[in-house]
């Protein structure tokens, strides 16, 4: 059935097409314009004449990158977190988060509390600073003396993501859990084998939440990983800009790039990894959102 | 509890000498019996309390353990010593920074200054974005198209702050005699809204635009992906609670007003009650990366100002004393949101 518009629902329509698309464009163009930027000559970059298309396409600024062994260290680095402090994170979660979504587990208001008053309370920076210097000495004497597994360990838990998964685990209907005990299931393997494979999209979604957290930390992986070689890309991209803002003069007087360049082509290259993933895995993130509500 | 030997036996003044108290073996055999089902039931479910053990101890560690550092705003601050040996030092750090009247006092009250506007026009002009935007994408009846829109608005939420600020600082930055300025620097000095000496000399060095480029690139970076929820919201309204609003002559805003509105009402105050929760919690990383020495006088929060007196510099006491009063508000702040959404309207975070 098609209905004639009103004039009010008409103006409405191409005002919601307008402004989308402005806003979609200005969420595109940084991008599109640091990639320009990476790929452009020395003089269209350092005059402005870089609107949106490279221009005098050069691909030194990467090239530089590239030959730098700590832009590669920083990327290995940057991996290994990710991979081992997701891997981490999701362990403790899923396992925290069964045991908090069952009815017969005594204390259970106490255990919320606990989880939740992280989110209300946080003892702030320095406290938290002074905690990891201690803890930093007490895995030193067990001897783990490398700082990115302390990373690994102690970052990165957050109680938000415990909840989304004890919500999705509290929504498996108990018939399921009962008939598998029934035949003589233990509780790893009801977690296993029924929690698991029916919460997978909701585990797919806090996994993604951790992988991204820790792609993208920062502050804690500088103040806690003491050795240059052990920092992840986003320390290393920090530290460049900051030696880009006091010197102005990444490139050499005779390169074929400008400084502008060279970090521009470093944004480049984290962000990359998260624009050839994206799209198969924005469809979880926009789940995540949805799945609101935290109860005690 | 402590049970004394007079709980269980009372004087019977009849017969001369002491009897067991009835009322108090019932309690004694209660409370043993609930014991003794509290053991029982956790040596039956051993392996749930087993799960939830790594849990609790990073949480323990990592959570809780910053908490009882936090007792140091109390003492002297000596790095050497763990905060138990450490001397009690009373209120002093308290009262430096907020009546102490030498420059440190101001500087405080400007960083809890500077905290309170930053979330506040956050909150002010951020918050609706996410809503209009929901109402527009709403608006777009092809599937493919809004898709396309939606997925576009997502993607600056998953830039690390990093390259976030790296990208806004690359844009905005000063020029110099080798190189121009940024390129949106150029844009607003060439369309007129800024004068050229202004953005020549850098946006970033100015206190007077640090708030606005602040609340421009948190919208950019998150009302896109916070659209999520209300659109959700949104779709799930009834097409016939809209056609029934139309048979009755409704316009586009009066469904705005009758039919939308209240229908994902809930959820604006789940989100508002989560924002005015976090009012005093800026994202300290954001600000530590834009800020300057220039800007103090706009930028300085009080986390980056625990900051640089407490890991740059060595005043960790005065820095622990000035996080604290910080998050104790905030945590008033979300209780209070919370009771006030609770009363007046059924809905509640907690």
């Amino acid at each position: 059935m098609k209905r004639k518009l009103e004039t009010s629902e008409l103006i409405f329509k191409i005002l919601s097409y307008t402004l989308l698309l402005i806003f979609s464009l200005a969420c595109l163009y940084p991008f599109l314009y640091a990639i320009s930027a990476s790929v452009s000559g020395r003089t269209a970059v350092d005059y402005n004449q870089v609107i949106l298309f490279p221009k005098d396409v050069q691909f030194n600024a990467f090239g530089r990158m590239f030959n730098d062994n700590m832009f590669w260290n920083s990327y290995s680095n940057t991996l290994f977190l990710t991979f081992y402090g997701t891997v981490w994170s999701l362990f403790i979660s899923i396992l925290g988060a069964y045991a908090l979504s069952k009815k017969r587990l005594l204390f259970r208001r106490f255990f919320n509390f606990f989880l939740v008053f992280t989110m209300l309370f946080s003892a702030g920076i320095v406290p938290q600073y002074l905690n990891y210097l201690d803890t930093k000495s007490v895995f030193n004497a067990i001897g783990i003396t490398d700082d990115k597994w302390l990373v690994v360990i102690a970052m990165g838990m957050a109680a938000m993501n415990i909840i989304l998964l004890r919500n999705a685990f509290e929504g498996v209907p108990s018939e399921i859990e009962e008939a598998a005990i029934v035949d003589g299931a233990t509780e790893f393997q009801v977690l296993r084998k029924v929690y698991l494979p029916m919460c997978g999209s909701t585990i797919a979604t806090v996994a993604l939440f951790f992988a991204i957290s820790r792609w993208n930390g920062y502050f804690w992986a500088r103040q806690m990983i003491s050795n240059s070689n052990e920092h992840p890309l986003q320390v290393f991209i920090r530290l460049k800009l900051e030696e880009y803002t006091d010197s102005e003069a990444m490139a050499g007087w005779n390169e074929v790039y400008a400084s502008d360049s060279v970090i521009y082509a470093l944004i480049v290259c984290s962000i990359v990894p998260i624009l050839v993933i994206y799209p198969f895995i924005q469809k979880y993130f926009a789940k995540g959102t949805n799945v609101g509500g935290v109860k005690e | 509890m402590a049970v004394k030997a007079t709980d269980f036996l009372i004087w019977d003044a009849a017969e001369g000498a002491y009897r067991e108290n009835p009322e108090q073996i019932v309690r004694d055999d209660v409370e043993k019996h609930h014991w003794r089902h509290v053991g029982e039931t956790i040596i039956k479910d051993w392996r749930l309390y087993v799960m939830l053990i790594p849990m609790l101890l990073v949480f323990l560690f990592w959570r809780y353990l910053p908490m009882y550092e936090l007792l140091g705003c109390f003492k002297v601050s000596d790095e050497v010593k763990p905060v138990a040996e450490q001397y009690f030092s009373g209120f002093s750090y308290f009262k430096t920074l907020l009546v102490g009247g030498t420059g440190l006092s101001g500087e405080f009250w400007r960083a809890m200054r500077n905290t309170f506007l930053l979330s506040f026009y956050g909150l002010l002009f951020g918050f609706p974005m996410p809503i209009i935007l929901a109402l527009f994408f709403n608006e777009i009846r092809s599937n493919i198209v809004r898709s396309t829109f939606q997925v576009v608005s997502y993607l600056p939420k998953f830039m690390s702050t990093v390259v976030m600020t790296s990208l806004v600082t690359m844009l905005v930055k000063q020029g110099s005699l080798t190189s121009g300025m940024g390129i949106i620097s150029q844009f607003l000095s060439s369309i007129g809204l800024i004068s050229y000496d202004v953005a020549n000399a850098g946006l970033l060095n100015n206190p007077n635009f640090f708030r606005a480029i602040y609340l421009i690139s948190g919208i950019w970076e998150s009302a896109g992906y916070d659209s999520i929820v209300y659109f959700a919201a949104i779709i799930a309204i009834s097409p016939t609670s809209y056609e029934a609003a139309q048979i009755d002559g409704a316009g586009k805003m009066s469904q705005m007003r009758y039919v939308v509105l209240p229908s994902i009402l809930s959820t604006i105050v789940i989100m508002l009650i989560t924002r005015i929760g976090s009012l005093l919690n800026v994202g300290y990383e954001k600000v530590l990366l834009l800020y300057n020495q220039n800007t103090y006088v706009t930028a300085d929060v009080v986390s980056t100002f625990a900051n640089r007196y407490g890991l740059e510099g060595a005043n960790k006491g005065l820095a622990s004393a000035a996080e604290m009063m910080n998050n104790v508000i905030g945590m008033l702040l979300v209780i209070s949101a919370n009771t006030i959404a609770r009363k007046a309207s059924d809905v509640s975070l907690y």
